[in-house]
């Protein structure tokens, strides 16, 4: 049997051909927090490219060119968009760089929360049973705990048994299980209910009739059919980890000041709002409201998108 | 095509699945509730020769489902045994050895094929769960041969399910079913989702299919027409229990269980003048509770104490097998197939 | 014979999408006297449905009304404004549904929805309205109606649900009854029953029915005449006797002999080949001209008019309009 190969378009034009295709590009404001969102990323995976400065190599910094402002205002210096910080360190390069840890602590920490949350849902969906009882019991109990507050306590639990000298290299580590932990129950819930309603479709039946192994069922024949709205969800939570971050950083138990992410700049610009240095602070925060900002209309875009009852 | 000398292919013997449908612990403690339990299906024995057809009809929550389930391995009976070529089914790891021998279709075409897999996928999973390793190219034969084979084309395969109406996603299911090439089909309920012109063709293939492959069919269906048409035996179900079992035209012609000619009579017919049918009376009882003794007595417009009392059990009756004391008393009115007014006991609801 | 209650004209029903218009009614006439029951029936997807959710102005947005009017009593309802259908849709025009779940609200007692929709519509008391309730019930076969008036509709099984559905699209006295799919959901044994009722109680009543339903055999038993719809278009309509006996149409021939008879078995069903035509691939001409084993190349250019024949079938077929009907005959 040879099959003419005329008769299915490729998957990139069915991609481009498909509704989904469609509702975004009929979308103006979509397109607009996708393309922001992009350019975050671009700038972030490829920062040293972008960056006009390298700001965390002290070679390269000069404390006389600190707290210069942004070059349209008086005092300004072309060599800095957007002014410089207390140490002379350019603040759209620190931006870039702190967008990088940013992302980098948000996509874990989603990644994370997905990999348990899903797994949970998952298998609690299938097995049913003790198993279920137990995992959701275990999930209200994660719920009641506020993200903060087990973050405090891991980023305790690590000042515990860390060494110091290793605590700066580990915080990032700390901070993606922190965030990451304290956000899969709500993954673990939607994945049961969608892996309860699939559990008890006629695929799954046809597969159990020919005797197709519990885990691969799950995994090939009900996961495909649950990722819907995880990832919906998902782009969400990276919204939302995204600030847990900045939070956590501006509390001061995120990552340090020397490899800072975009919480730990607001954080350090704080202190000199008042002194007139407003441009420390204001940029890096106008970059955290953007990004987030453009990353909640794209995942509400999505959901409606994925939603065929608002079709 | 009928081999009636031969041991039947499928035996099942004083089957039962019984769920426990009680309220939790606590509040049976506190409402001093007892344990519930809802008998799907209630000692039932059947047996299908090789080659034919038996057809399982009731209305809903009969049971006629779980006894699919049952008989496929997607469920267990609490008690009783099936057997398959005479050779016992009663536990888990036995089913495996004949896994690839029998297979099932589903009623809802949308339902029955993974949304996200190819249709060659779909098709090829049994081949592949039983001949682990089989290469891309035989895979790709056999899907193209299984698709001409139901009436689709070998291109198919590279097309999703959603790209299908529900005609020709039924007709994949049937591929997908044949690709163990099984000796057995489990169809529950095949065409019911379907609109009529394309359930005469799926109906058709089905035959067709039987006739070219030698297949075994246990049918289940609540259409009595769909079933007359596909089947050599029925057996038809009420609330768990078989009340009778006839070849297919014996049933039509000369029904003898209450409920079958209560089945009959709510067939709306197309081809005489209106006739002022006597309507049928009640509805199915909840499981649950059923009724003592004949489980069809409140219905029943022949039922006597005796009825109320004692369960009856399936008898041969000239050539067909009926549970009901009124046919062993032989107090039953001649059945009445040519659409006269009706005895006088059925009374509107 | 002049005497029309619902009057529908060239009635056209597009949605638009971004691929095209999709046409899912096409040129849809018919008339309904007072008092009929007009059974309706074709594939899913072939229109019956929003033939009678245009009658009652409940069409899904963003389908809509393209051409063609509908009539009630004389007078044009398919460009009233919301509100003034839903007061005609209360209390002249009732409407049955196919799950009687999705038409009672679980959260109140049945007698307290029936009131309602009573005095919405009629101008009566509170113990008025009550009294034309447990009527209403006590006629529709719910036994003790004076008692289970006081229910709610998880209290009632299938049946007696549908029964009351019936009785709630019933009690202001209406002239016409959408009823869609309204055995659909049900046991044979309860569907027998309540396709009984239907019949009973229009009669008795006088009220006029289009009866929406797949089940050929539901319509034979019930209704007066039969309109055949196929890919939006009309395909036949005439008295029931006529089409499910003597089908002129080419489709109607095939779907009558594809349904299974029990007590007659045939080694083969006649079937129609392939399936009917999504609605943005219906073919020029005839829509059924390419599953049509007669079919010529004037079916393929050109749509047929509808053609009436001397036992008062009108059929939409250049076969009849040629008169070469006899071609092919029986199909058992």
């Amino acid at each position: 049997m040879t099959i003419t190969p005329d008769s299915p378009p490729s998957r990139f034009n069915r991609f481009m051909d498909s509704d989904l295709m469609f509702s975004f590009l009929s979308s103006k404001l979509t397109v607009v927090s996708a393309i922001i969102t992009l350019i975050f990323f671009v700038a972030a995976i490829f920062a040293p490219l972008v960056a006009p400065h390298r700001p965390f190599d002290p070679a390269t910094i000069d404390l006389l060119d600190a707290f210069t402002p942004p070059v349209w205002a008086e005092y300004g210096d072309a060599r800095f968009l957007l002014g410089t910080d207390d140490q002379g360190r350019d603040v759209l390069s620190t931006i870039i760089y702190g967008c990088r840890i940013s992302l980098l602590v948000g996509f874990a920490a989603v990644g994370l929360s997905l990999l348990i949350g899903v797994g949970v849902g998952l298998l609690s969906g299938f097995y049913g049973g003790w198993l279920d009882t137990v995992f959701m019991r275990l999930a209200d109990v994660q719920l009641t705990v506020p993200a903060i507050l087990t973050a405090l306590v891991i980023d305790g639990i690590a000042d515990l048994f860390v060494p110091p000298s290793m605590r700066e290299t580990l915080s990032i580590v700390v901070l993606i299980l922190a965030i990451g932990l304290s956000d899969w129950p709500r993954y673990a819930r939607v994945a049961r209910s969608s892996t309860m309603v699939e559990r008890n479709k006629e695929y799954v039946m046809a597969a159990r009739v020919i005797g197709v192994g519990s885990f691969r069922i799950i995994l090939r024949h009900i996961l495909p059919n649950i990722l819907g709205p995880i990832l919906v969800m998902a782009t969400i939570g990276l919204a939302i980890a995204i600030t847990t971050e900045a939070t956590l950083s501006f509390l001061g138990v995120g990552v340090p000041p020397t490899t800072p992410s975009l919480g730990t700049l607001i954080r350090i610009g704080n202190s000199f709002l008042f002194s007139g240095e407003w441009w420390i602070t204001i940029f890096p925060s106008l970059a955290l409201v953007l990004l987030v900002l453009a990353v909640n209309l794209l995942s509400d875009w999505l959901r409606d998108a994925l939603n065929p009852k608002l079709r | 095509m009928t081999k009636h000398d031969a041991a039947p292919l499928i035996e099942i013997k004083d089957l039962e699945r019984r769920f426990d449908v009680s309220k939790s612990p606590l509040s049976r403690f506190f409402n001093r509730g007892q344990k519930q339990y809802l008998k799907a299906v209630d000692g039932v024995s059947l047996e299908i020769p090789k080659g034919e057809t038996l057809s399982i009809v009731g209305e809903s929550g009969c049971g006629k489902s779980t006894m699919a389930k049952l008989v496929v391995g997607l469920d267990f009976p609490t008690a009783g045994s099936i057997s398959f070529e005479e050779h016992d089914l009663s536990k888990p790891e036995d089913f495996t050895k004949f896994r690839s021998r029998w297979q099932m279709i589903f009623q809802d075409p949308y339902a029955s094929l993974n949304p996200r897999w190819r249709v060659r996928d779909i098709i090829a999973e049994p081949m592949r769960e039983f001949h682990p390793g089989v290469s891309r190219v035989e895979v790709d034969d056999v899907v193209g041969d299984l698709l001409t084979k139901v009436g689709l084309s070998p291109k198919d395969a590279e097309k999703f399910p959603h790209e299908f109406s529900g005609g020709q996603r039924q007709r994949i299911s049937i591929a997908r079913a044949l690709s163990s090439e099984p000796e057995f089909l489990v169809c529950d309920e095949p065409t019911s989702a379907l609109d009529v012109s394309v359930q005469a063709q799926i109906l058709n293939l089905m035959k067709e299919l039987q006739e070219r492959l030698g297949l075994t069919y246990l049918f289940i269906s609540h259409d009595l027409a769909v079933v007359h048409h596909i089947s050599t035996k029925i057996g038809v179900m009420y609330l768990g229990r078989i009340c009778e079992v006839a070849d297919a035209d014996d049933l039509f012609r000369a029904p003898r269980h209450p409920y079958t000619r209560m089945l009959l009579e709510t067939i709306p017919k197309m081809d005489t003048e209106v006739v002022e049918r006597v309507p049928v009376s009640g509805e199915v009882p909840n499981p649950i509770n059923a009724p003592s003794g004949c489980t069809f007595h409140p219905r029943c417009p022949f039922a006597t104490d005796r009825c109320k009392q004692e369960a009856p059990a399936l008898r041969d009756t000239g050539g067909a097998k009926v549970a009901c004391h009124a046919v062993e008393e032989d107090r039953l009115p001649p059945a009445d197939r040519t659409r006269k007014p009706h005895g006088k006991g059925v009374q509107n609801a | 014979m002049d005497d029309v209650l619902l009057d529908i004209r060239g009635l056209r029903v597009e949605f638009p999408t971004r691929r095209g218009t999709l046409v899912a009614l096409d040129d849809i006439s018919l008339a309904l006297q007072p008092g009929e029951i007009l059974g309706m029936v074709g594939e899913s997807g072939a229109g019956k449905s929003l033939t009678g959710a245009s009658v009652i102005g409940l069409l899904e947005p963003p389908g809509r009304v393209a051409a063609g009017e509908i009539r009630f009593d004389g007078q044009r309802i398919d460009d009233l404004s919301q509100e003034q259908m839903r007061q005609l849709r209360g209390k002249e025009i009732g409407a049955i549904f196919q799950d009687p779940l999705t038409s009672l609200n679980p959260m109140h007692r049945i007698g307290k929805q029936l009131v309602e929709t009573i005095r919405t519509h009629l101008p009566v008391s509170e113990a008025e309205a009550r009294k034309q309730a447990i009527d209403m019930l006590r006629e529709v076969g719910i036994p003790a109606p004076e008692q289970r008036i006081d229910s709610y509709p998880h209290e009632f099984s299938g049946g007696m649900r549908q029964r009351v559905v019936i009785a709630l699209a019933l009690c202001t006295g209406p002239k016409l009854i959408v009823a869609d799919e309204p055995t659909t959901a049900l046991d044979v044994s309860t569907q027998a029953q309540i396709i009984a009722l239907l019949r009973r109680l229009c009669k008795d009543k006088g009220m006029a029915v289009i009866l929406i339903t797949h089940d050929m055999g539901v319509v034979a038993e019930i209704a007066d005449r039969v309109a055949v719809l196929y890919a939006g278009r009309l395909a036949e309509i005439g008295p029931v006797r006529e089409v499910v006996q003597n089908p002129q149409h080419p489709y109607t021939k095939g779907l009558m002999a594809s349904i299974p008879v029990p007590g007659r078995r045939v080694e083969w069903l006649p079937q129609i080949p392939g399936s009917m035509p999504r609605l943005s691939e219906i073919p020029h001409g005839c829509a059924f001209s390419a599953r049509c084993e007669f079919a010529h190349d004037q079916c393929r250019a050109k749509r047929p008019p509808m053609q009436q024949n001397e036992n008062g079938n009108l059929s939409a077929c250049w076969l009849s309009v040629l008169e070469q009907a006899e071609t092919g005959g029986r199909h058992d």
